[in-house]
């Protein structure tokens, strides 16, 4: 059954409190801490910043923890401009992108935890092994058995590109999938928004020849229709994608394959 | 042919099947439950005999006929889907869903036959 409270040795104890000596423009970040070897319970670290010395984005007030008060929060990030995905992370109860965010986006403590409901492996990083299983599983590549023109690539019309658009931008950043109650409970069988979209992203592209294969995939009680249109992966999106509708969409692909 | 196809769409197997039924149910339920009210309000203010020569018309032993049908169908479809979602053990889950089943067949039977009573006994 599913289980509504935290195990004895997940609950998150008040941790260590970081001044910034002589600063007078000072936010406050509270910040999930959690180290696999140490056999603590997981604690919530506040760090002051010196905002008049750090940059605009929720990113740059880690990294400053991280280089100036505590080298060993550890945490994901790479591009810093939204494109790689990597710093997806809960902030003040919603999971974005941290260097997408502007702090002056927030009011009053920021508070920054791993995305809900995936192990942790240290700090802010989540263990994503099985939300890029589920990814590999359904194909995310081009299936055409017709052999392509000779020099010279498989066109499209723009119509049939323009099918991609607010699909193809997805950085499989898991922040719609681990906001998704049903994803939640059931993320062993259920592919979750994320996946979803790519998915779709596949059977909506005109030179992929597959669809029906896709579709029979897909047509299974946990693997698509967990999705009871809860919408938080749309309303949580950095990206500003709309992973719900792509679900609805291969759902009347499937309803209008075997019902009409 | 019809009962086996009912019966396929309560299988894990006939997802699509799952969702579809559960759509078309709860769009006839909107315009039957609007009916339903009639009825209520029937029920409350008329005199049995009324109310009983109301609901024998075709058109309103229809109505209730398919309400019935419609709404136990629906329910069934539904509560499938919360021990879906909650129960994880496959087992429980199974013996779980098949219980309610039988529970709202019987619902169904019980109701459809009591209509059937009141139906002939005008």
């Amino acid at each position: 059954m599913v289980e509504f409270t935290l195990p004895q040795n997940s609950v998150v104890k008040k941790g260590k409190t970081f001044k910034a000596a002589g600063a007078t423009n000072i936010r406050n970040f509270e910040v999930y801490r959690w180290n696999p070897d140490a056999g603590e319970n997981p604690r919530i670290d506040t760090y002051e910043i010196d905002m008049d010395h750090c940059g605009p984005m929720v990113l740059d007030a880690i990294l400053k923890i991280k280089n100036e008060i505590d080298s060993g929060l550890t945490f994901r990030r790479s591009c810093r401009e939204g494109v790689c995905g990597s710093c997806a992370m809960n902030i003040n109860g919603k999971n974005t992108l941290a260097c997408t965010k502007a702090i002056a986006d927030y009011k009053g403590t920021v508070k920054i935890f791993p995305l809900p409901h995936m192990a942790v492996v240290k700090d802010l990083v989540a263990d994503m092994s099985h939300f890029f299983e589920q990814y590999t599983s359904i194909k995310p590549w081009l299936t055409n058995d017709a052999e392509p023109p000779a020099d010279a690539e498989r066109l499209q019309s723009r119509d049939e590109r323009a099918k991609l658009d607010g699909l193809y931008e997805c950085v499989l950043c898991a922040c719609c999938s681990t906001s998704c109650p049903s994803y939640w409970w059931n993320s062993d069988k259920y592919l979750g928004p994320a996946v979803l979209l790519q998915a779709y992203r596949w059977l909506a592209d005109s030179r992929d020849t597959n669809d029906q294969e896709r579709l029979d995939e897909l047509n299974e009680s946990f693997k698509l229709y967990r999705c009871h249109t809860i919408m938080n992966c749309t309303d949580t999106c950095p990206k500003g994608l709309n992973p719900a509708k792509a679900i609805a969409e291969i759902k009347k692909q499937l309803v209008q394959r075997d019902h009409s | 042919m019809f009962l086996a196809k009912i019966a396929d769409c309560f299988s894990i197997h006939n997802a699509t099947g799952h969702f579809w039924y559960q759509r078309v149910t709860a769009l006839a339920l909107i315009p039957l439950s609007v009916w339903l009210l009639l009825l209520l309000n029937k029920a409350l203010t008329a005199p049995y005999a009324d109310t009983v020569a109301w609901l024998t018309s075709p058109i309103n032993a229809s109505a209730i006929i398919a309400w019935t049908v419609a709404v136990i169908f629906h329910a069934a479809l539904g509560v499938q889907v919360v021990i879906e979602d909650y129960v994880s053990s496959l087992s429980t889950r199974h013996l779980a869903i098949r219980a309610t089943n039988l529970i709202f067949l019987a619902l169904g039977v019980a109701a459809l036959v009591a209509i059937f009573f009141i139906l002939i006994d005008r």
